[in-house]
C-alpha cells in the first residue's frame, strides 16, 4: 500500500496542470483533519506555499472511487461525500451532520478512514477512494458486513455503514482488538437506534473471523 | 380462543416463531446497498433547500424572491410562509427553492431576502417564571382521587418534597425529515417519503394539492430513524410537490441538519413539584403534584403521574407553557419517560427517607399498578434484581467507600399498551411455489420485515428466506401507521389470517391427489402431509404446482378473528453507575431490564429493542438537551456536535431479559418499542443519587449538574 500511495503523490500532471503534489500543499491540513481512528500516518507535507486557486465554477475532477476512474465537472466546494452521492449515485455513504461529527459517511482515501462530507472531492484527486458498495462487490458480504448481520448490529441502519467502514477500517490497524479499543477506536460515529450493544461483538466476531481468512489465504477486500 | 383456526401454534409446534433470527433485510443495510428516501436520485431530479427563519417569534412583512428567481440554474421558488404570517420557532421554513445542485440551491436560498417583525418570544420553561409566562400558560385539567390532604396530615405518613424536571429534546433522526417527489402525470404524484405511515401519506398530498388520493403513490422502502417524528407530509413535502410541478423535474427535498433539529420535533419537557407519602413501612398513600412543560406553541403532553402506581389518594395539576422552541412530536413512549421520571425519583428520595430499600419498596407497592399486573411487576422486578446483582451492589445512598469514585444502583419500572393496529396484509402463492406477503407498512429498523416472515413462513411450513416480503409502498394493501408499538401486534396477526387462509386454500387444491380430507393436512418442513403420516406428502413445489395456472391469493386483516395479540407491558430497569465526585462525570457500569411483551416472534429483534431502548435512555438521562438561548431565541446546539448522543464507549454493559413462556405467551403479540425506553432516565438519576448521597434533580445529570448537587449538600 505504502508503494501505491507514494506512486499516487509523485506528481503527475492533471489536465489542469495542477500537481497531485501543489495540490496537497494546499490540502494536507484538511486531509488529515479528517481522519478518524487509528494512528495517523503521517502522509501530506505541512502547507508550505499557496495552492492554486481554483473555481468558483466548476472545473474537471478526476476520481478514483473502486477502483474505477471517474470524470466529473464540480466546483471546487464539493465534498467528495456530496460528489459521490448525488452526482455518482454511490448512497451507501450517508449525510447526517455534515461537519464530521456521526461518521456516517465514513470511507477509505489510500486505505484510511475519512468523514467524506469534510474532505473536498478536489481535494480527493489523485487518491483511491473506497466506497462501502467495495465491500459487497459481486453480491458477496464482507465478513464485518456479516457480523453486523449476525450480531444484529443495525436497526434503521442509517449509521450501519459508516459504522461497517470504520470497522473494516479500525481492524487494519487493530487486527485483536480488545473491548476497550473497540470502545476508543470507534468513538467516531454516532448511532441514535442504538446499536452500540451489537456492534462491539460483531467487530471482535469480525476480527476472528478475519483473521481465520488470513491465515488460510483468503484476504478480502 | 381454544380452537380457532388462526390462533399461534403451541409452545411445542413452534419452528420459528420466538427463536433468534438475523434480520432478513440486514445484508441491504450493513452492504449500504439499502435506498432511504435521501439516497433516491431520479433523472433529472433537482435539489432543494430551505429559507429558515432566523427568529423564534415574527410576523412576515415581505419576502422578496426574486433575486434566487435569477440565478442559474435555479428551477422553482415557492413561498411556505406568506407575508403577515406568524412563524413561531427559529428556523421554521419560510421558503425553499430548488435548484440542480445542493451547492446553487443553498446560493439561491440565501439570496432570498424576508423582512420580519420581530414579536415577543418565551424560550425557557425551566424555572416557569410567572412574569415572563403570562398570557402563555394553560391548564390541563386536575386529576384528583382520594383525599390527598386527609392522606398527607396522617401522623403516621412520612412525606418527602422535592423538584424534579426533564427538559425539551429533539428526535435527531440519522434521515432527515423530507421526500423525492415526482410528478408522473397531471395529476400523478409520486413520493419517496421518510415516513412511519407509507399508507396513510397519500391522503396527506393528495388533499394539499387537490388530486385525487388514488393518484399518489409513497414509496419507504427503509427510513433513517423516526421515533414517533415522522408521520406528517410537513410543509417541506408539499412544497417539493409544488416545485417539481413548477420545475417539471422530480425534488429531492430533505432537511438539513440544523433544521432537522430546530424544526422537526420535541419531546415535551416535564418539571414538577412534587409530594408523596407513604406509611413507614412503605406503603405508598398520598401524591400531590404540579408539573408544568412545554413541546411548543400550543398545549401539549399531560403527563399521566403518579406513573404506573396508582397512590390510592393523589391530586396532580399540570400548566402548558406555550414556547417558541419548536413543534411538539411524538417521542418514543410519548409522555411516559417523563412521567417515570417525575415518579420513580421522588419515590426513590421517599425510599431513602424511610430507610428502605427502593426495589423493596416498588415490590411492596406494586399492586397499586392497573389490571392486576402487579404479579409480573414483581417477577420483573425480582428478575432485574438478580441480573443487576442488587443484593450484592446496592447500598443505602451515599456510597461510603473511600476516594472520588463512588457507586450507586437505581431502578424504575414502567408501562406501555402496544395493541396491534389496524391493517392488511395479502398472502400470494404462485404455482412455481414462490411466496410473498404484501403490506403498506413500514420497517423503522425494528424488524418488521422480519416477523412478518416469520410469522409466514411459520404458518406455510417453510424456511424464512422462502418469503419475499414487500412493504413500503402505498400501493400494498393498507397498514397503519407505525407508532405507540402497534406494528408487530398488527402485522403479524394480518399476517398470519392471510397466510392460515392461503395455505388452507392450497391444501384444498392439494387433498383430493392426496387421498386426505383438507382439514387433514399440515404444512411442515417445506412439505405438504397428512397430520402424522408422512408417507401422504408433497414437496412444497410439487404441492403448488397442483395449483396449475391459478395463483392462491389470502387477505387477512387486524382486527379480525381469534385473539392474537393484546394490550399491556411492564417492565423494571436498573442502572448501576459510577461517579466522579471530582470532575462530575457519571459513567455507566452496567444496565438491565426484564420486560414482557406477550409472544415474542423474533427473539433476536426484540432484544434489539431493549438494547437500543437502553442506550437511546442513557442519551437522554446523561447528554441531550434542547439548548434554547434566551437572547436570541435560537436553539443553540443543533448539530451534533453540541446535541450530544452516546458513544460506543458510554454504554457499559447491558442485559436483557424477555420475560416469556406461561402468562406471558399466551396474550399474543404486543409491541415492544417504547416500553424499555421509558425507565432509563429515573433508573440512572436514582443510581446517580444512590451514589453521591444527594439528588440531581433534572436531566441530563451533566457533571455540572452533578457538581452543583455536591456542593449544595453532599457528601462530606
Amino acid at each position: 500500500m505504502k508503494q501505491k500511495k507514494e506512486k499516487l503523490l509523485s506528481g503527475k500532471k492533471e489536465a489542469d496542470g495542477l500537481t497531485r503534489r501543489d495540490f496537497l500543499k494546499g490540502a494536507g491540513v484538511a486531509v488529515s483533519g479528517s481522519i478518524l481512528v487509528g494512528e495517523a500516518q503521517a502522509e501530506a507535507n505541512p502547507a508550505e506555499g499557496s495552492a492554486q486557486v481554483q473555481g468558483p465554477g466548476e472545473v474537471p475532477v478526476t476520481l478514483r472511487v473502486n477502483g474505477e476512474t471517474r470524470r466529473l465537472n464540480l466546483e471546487p466546494r464539493v465534498t467528495l461525500l456530496d460528489a459521490l452521492r448525488d452526482r455518482l449515485d454511490l448512497t451507501g455513504a450517508k449525510k447526517v451532520c455534515d461537519r464530521a461529527t456521526c461518521g456516517a459517511c465514513t470511507m477509505l482515501m489510500d486505505d484510511r478512514p475519512v468523514y467524506g462530507c469534510t474532505v473536498l472531492a478536489i481535494e480527493a484527486q489523485g487518491h483511491e477512494v473506497t466506497t462501502i458498495e467495495h465491500f459487497s462487490k459481486g453480491g458477496k458480504l464482507h465478513p464485518m458486513m456479516s457480523a453486523f448481520v449476525e450480531h444484529d448490529a443495525q436497526q434503521c441502519g442509517f449509521c450501519t455503514p459508516g459504522f461497517v467502514m470504520a470497522c473494516i477500517a479500525f481492524l487494519k490497524t487493530h487486527p485483536n482488538p480488545t473491548m476497550e479499543e473497540v470502545e476508543k477506536g470507534l468513538g467516531g460515529n454516532l448511532c441514535r437506534c442504538g446499536t452500540y450493544w451489537g456492534i462491539r461483538h460483531a467487530v471482535l466476531d469480525a476480527a476472528k473471523a478475519m483473521s481465520a481468512e488470513a491465515e488460510g489465504g483468503l484476504i478480502h477486500g | 380462543m381454544a380452537n380457532c383456526k388462526y390462533e399461534w401454534p403451541a409452545a411445542g409446534d413452534r419452528r420459528l416463531i420466538g427463536k433468534s433470527i438475523s434480520r432478513i433485510d440486514g445484508p441491504a443495510k450493513s452492504s449500504g446497498r439499502a435506498k432511504y428516501s435521501l439516497d433516491i436520485n431520479l433523472p433529472g431530479m433537482l435539489f432543494a433547500k430551505s429559507v429558515n427563519c432566523p427568529y423564534a417569534h415574527v410576523r412576515i412583512k415581505s419576502i422578496d424572491t426574486s433575486a434566487a428567481e435569477k440565478m442559474p440554474g435555479v428551477k422553482a421558488v415557492r413561498v411556505i410562509m406568506g407575508v403577515g404570517k406568524e412563524v413561531q420557532w427559529a428556523g421554521d421554513q419560510v421558503a425553499a427553492v430548488s435548484a440542480v445542485s445542493e451547492e446553487i440551491a443553498e446560493d439561491a436560498a440565501r439570496a432570498v431576502k424576508v423582512e420580519y417583525e420581530q414579536l415577543p418570544f418565551l424560550v425557557n420553561e425551566a424555572d416557569f417564571d410567572k412574569d415572563k409566562t403570562a398570557g402563555r400558560t394553560r391548564q390541563a385539567a386536575e386529576l384528583k382521587v382520594g383525599d390527598p390532604d386527609k392522606a398527607f396530615s396522617d401522623p403516621d405518613v412520612v412525606t418527602h418534597e422535592g423538584h424534579y424536571g426533564i427538559p425539551v429534546i429533539t428526535h435527531c433522526c440519522l434521515e432527515p425529515h423530507g421526500h423525492v417527489t415526482e410528478w408522473m402525470g397531471p395529476q400523478s404524484l409520486r413520493t419517496f417519503s421518510s415516513t412511519q405511515g407509507v399508507s396513510a401519506m397519500p391522503a396527506q398530498f393528495a388533499e394539499a394539492l387537490n388530486i385525487p388520493a388514488n393518484n399518489v403513490q409513497t414509496i419507504c422502502r427503509y427510513i433513517g430513524g423516526g421515533f414517533g417524528s415522522k408521520f406528517q407530509m410537513d410543509a417541506w413535502g408539499l412544497a417539493s410537490a409544488q416545485m417539481a410541478k413548477d420545475a417539471g423535474k422530480p425534488v429531492k427535498y430533505l432537511l438539513e441538519r440544523a433544521e432537522e433539529l430546530e424544526t422537526a420535533g420535541c419531546r415535551p419537557s416535564g418539571f414538577a413539584r412534587v409530594k408523596v407519602g407513604a406509611k413507614k413501612d412503605g406503603t405508598l398513600v398520598a401524591w400531590e403534584s404540579d408539573c408544568w412543560g412545554t413541546g411548543g406553541p400550543t398545549p401539549s403532553g399531560v403527563l399521566p403521574i403518579p406513573y404506573v402506581l396508582d397512590i390510592p389518594n393523589r391530586i396532580r395539576r399540570h400548566t402548558f407553557i406555550l414556547a417558541n422552541i419548536g413543534p411538539a412530536r411524538a417521542w418514543r413512549a410519548p409522555n411516559h419517560p417523563q412521567a417515570a421520571l417525575l415518579t420513580m425519583t421522588p419515590i426513590d428520595d421517599l425510599a431513602a427517607k424511610l430507610n428502605m430499600d427502593p426495589l423493596q419498596l416498588l415490590m411492596k407497592n406494586a399492586d397499586l399498578a392497573s389490571e392486576g399486573r402487579g404479579k409480573v411487576y414483581r417477577e420483573e422486578l425480582q428478575k432485574v434484581a438478580e441480573m443487576s446483582e442488587w443484593s450484592k451492589y446496592w447500598h443505602p445512598r451515599g456510597d461510603k467507600t473511600p476516594g472520588h469514585i463512588k457507586r450507586g444502583l437505581g431502578v424504575s419500572i414502567h408501562t406501555w399498551g402496544g395493541r396491534g393496529h389496524a391493517g392488511n396484509c395479502l398472502v400470494t402463492i404462485q404455482p412455481d411455489g414462490s411466496v410473498t406477503a404484501e403490506l403498506g407498512s413500514q420497517d423503522l429498523g425494528t424488524g418488521t420485515r422480519t416477523v412478518i416472515a416469520i410469522v409466514a413462513a411459520e404458518t406455510l411450513g417453510l424456511p424464512v428466506e422462502a418469503i419475499r416480503v414487500k412493504i413500503g409502498d402505498s400501493h400494498y394493501p393498507f397498514d397503519g401507521p407505525s407508532g405507540g408499538s402497534t406494528t408487530v401486534g398488527g402485522v403479524s396477526a394480518s399476517t398470519r389470517r392471510a397466510a392460515v387462509d392461503a395455505r388452507d386454500q392450497l391444501f384444498a387444491a392439494v387433498a383430493p391427489g392426496l387421498g386426505v380430507p383438507a382439514d387433514q393436512l399440515e404444512a411442515v418442513d417445506g412439505k405438504i402431509q397428512a397430520k402424522g403420516d408422512a408417507s401422504k406428502s408433497l414437496t412444497w413445489k410439487q404441492a403448488c404446482r397442483k395449483l396449475g395456472v391459478k395463483t392462491v391469493q389470502a387477505h387477512g386483516k387486524n382486527p379480525g378473528q381469534c385473539m392474537l395479540g393484546s394490550s399491556g407491558v411492564g417492565g423494571a430497569m436498573v442502572a448501576d453507575v459510577s461517579v466522579d465526585t471530582e470532575t462530575g462525570l457519571v459513567k455507566i457500569n452496567r444496565m438491565a431490564v426484564a420486560q414482557d411483551c406477550g409472544l415474542i416472534i423474533d427473539m433476536k429483534t426484540a432484544e434489539s429493542q431493549c438494547y437500543g431502548a437502553m442506550i437511546m435512555g442513557i442519551c437522554y438521562s446523561l447528554f441531550e438537551e434542547k439548548i434554547m438561548d434566551n437572547i436570541t431565541g435560537r436553539m443553540l446546539n443543533p448539530n451534533m456536535e453540541f446535541y450530544k448522543l452516546a458513544g460506543i464507549g458510554d454504554i457499559g454493559e447491558l442485559k436483557v431479559h424477555m420475560m416469556t413462556g406461561p402468562g406471558y405467551d399466551e396474550r399474543g403479540v404486543i409491541g415492544l418499542g417504547e416500553p424499555p425506553v421509558i425507565s432509563p432516565g429515573a433508573a440512572i438519576s436514582n443510581a446517580v443519587a444512590n451514589a453521591i448521597g444527594v439528588r440531581v434533580p433534572t436531566l441530563p445529570v451533566t457533571p455540572e449538574k452533578v457538581l452543583a448537587a455536591l456542593a449544595k449538600g453532599g457528601m462530606a
